[in-house]
């Protein structure tokens, strides 16, 4: 069998360092689709109508079309639209951030849908406020329902972030491919990030699950 | 306090509210009862407006509710609810149930709203159940807490709605304790119940609904003893 993982040795801390810079754009994805996922949400359980459907509309493009083509409209075609040289690192975050939002603000509308009724109606009958309603008692319920399908997507985004490849931006998967062909040995480099990937979905995972152990705290 | 002018409420086609007319005054204890599906829930409901009535008037001291343009969680703050499954917030202790709402809503201190949380606590028997999460409680206990919930904003009058309907039947009793010493201290209340014995017992009205009409007004000794109408001569014979 012609393998031979030495070979990858001087490479790993290049690669390593991949780790960090797909962290780096996947986390701040996380958090940009996460609060407007969460904003899309509570448009979709309003009373506007049109914001409503516009709302509607969003999610289904994200959703009905590849990841792929969206992040490479964003990059190529904002610098030929409007001449702006969009960077790689910023095209990732748009379009990870912007796809993440949709499938999050479905999981988030119907997080606040399954919270019972009634607890709307308690807060309302004590004259509590809609913001401080939604803040303090409908979202903490709801997030502790939806928290297995919010890690799912999380994980689902970081393992998706290798396509960024693509744009040629140095992330993990990339950097496999680089030290692939200096080296012309696929099988070690690519294995290689593969565990760190698989690492890296793992922490998410205990997190995921330690954070739902807190959650149930009340139960 | 409360007034109510040719209320009528729809749900669709369902006519679930037919020209109710009625007031309660200052320090009253009215029991509504009625069939299911007479519109007792519904009529509750309208006088804090979770339910917003097709047409009428719904008074609260002098000012009309029904008014788009009154504030309607100021009025709420003056009206507590008490649900028929308690609706407790479960991912909050009984302490931050109690001082939460008077905290956000009234913006009095912590120290202030924990000291009143745990007179209450102590008014309805659950002292040591302050630290505890509702879904540690009984059916009986999380009721208990809900009033003192519903106390805890100060109100000037109480909404009951079938308060004891969810409860395992050896739990009725703690429940109907407490709201048997409210009347006694001589606040407004307003309950739609099932309980007969208990209508009979605390209420200073009895308002019997039937097909979403306001069908007999009047004293319980009166009303249960020499019912006027033949509906409620009929409802009493199969309750009593």
């Amino acid at each position: 069998m012609n393998l031979d993982f030495s070979q990858i040795v001087p490479y790993i801390p290049f690669m390593l360092e991949g780790v960090w810079v797909t962290l780096q754009f996947v986390i701040i994805a996380i958090i940009f689709g996460f609060i407007l996922g969460a904003l899309i949400a509570l448009i979709k359980i309003s009373r506007y109508k049109v914001l409503k459907l516009i709302a509607d509309f969003y999610t289904s493009i994200f959703r009905g079309t590849p990841l792929i083509l969206q992040l490479m409209l964003i990059y190529f075609a904002i610098p030929q639209l409007t001449g702006y040289d969009i960077s790689p690192f910023l095209s990732a975050i748009l379009t990870f951030g912007l796809n993440s939002s949709a499938y999050v603000s479905e999981i988030i509308r119907a997080g606040i849908q399954a919270v019972d009724q009634g607890q709307k109606e308690a807060a309302e009958a004590l004259g509590i406020p809609y913001r401080p309603m939604m803040i303090k008692i409908i979202l903490p319920q709801a997030l502790k329902n939806i928290l297995p399908a919010l890690m799912n997507e999380f994980i689902t985004l970081t393992k998706e972030s290798a396509l960024v490849s693509v744009i040629s931006y140095l992330d993990l998967m990339r950097r496999a491919q680089v030290v692939a062909s200096d080296i012309y040995r696929n099988f070690e480099p690519l294995m290689f990030v593969g565990l760190l990937y698989y690492a890296m979905v793992m922490v998410l995972t205990l997190i995921g699950k330690y954070i739902e152990r807190r959650m149930r705290a009340s139960d | 306090m409360i007034k109510v002018e040719q209320l009528h409420k729809s749900f669709g086609e369902n006519e679930v509210l037919q020209n109710i007319n009625t007031s309660i005054s200052y320090g009253e204890v009215v029991t509504i009862i009625g069939p299911s599906g007479s519109g007792k829930s519904t009529f509750l409901r309208c006088l804090n407006l979770l339910e917003q009535p097709t047409s009428g008037h719904v008074y609260v001291n002098n000012e009309d509710i029904t008014n788009p343009k009154v504030n309607i969680l100021k009025v709420r703050e003056q009206i507590g609810m008490v649900f028929q499954h308690f609706h407790l917030f479960p991912h909050m202790s009984v302490l931050d149930n109690l001082t939460y709402a008077p905290m956000t809503v009234k913006g009095i201190s912590k120290k202030e709203a924990n000291q009143k949380a745990e007179e209450l606590l102590s008014k309805v028997g659950l002292t040591e159940k302050i630290n505890a999460f509702p879904n540690s409680l009984s059916g009986g206990q999380k009721q208990r807490v809900a009033i003192a919930r519903a106390l805890a904003m100060e109100p000037e009058l109480m909404l009951f709605d079938e308060p004891t309907s969810a409860l395992d039947p050896e739990m009725v009793k703690e429940v109907l304790e407490v709201i048997k010493d409210l009347a006694h201290s001589g606040m407004t209340l307003a309950v739609v119940t099932h309980e007969m014995g208990f209508a009979k017992e605390v209420s200073g009205r009895i308002i019997f609904m039937d097909q979403g009409k306001i069908v007999e007004e009047s004293e319980p000794n009166s009303f249960f003893e020499k019912p006027r109408t033949k509906r409620a001569q009929t409802f009493l014979t199969k309750v009593l």
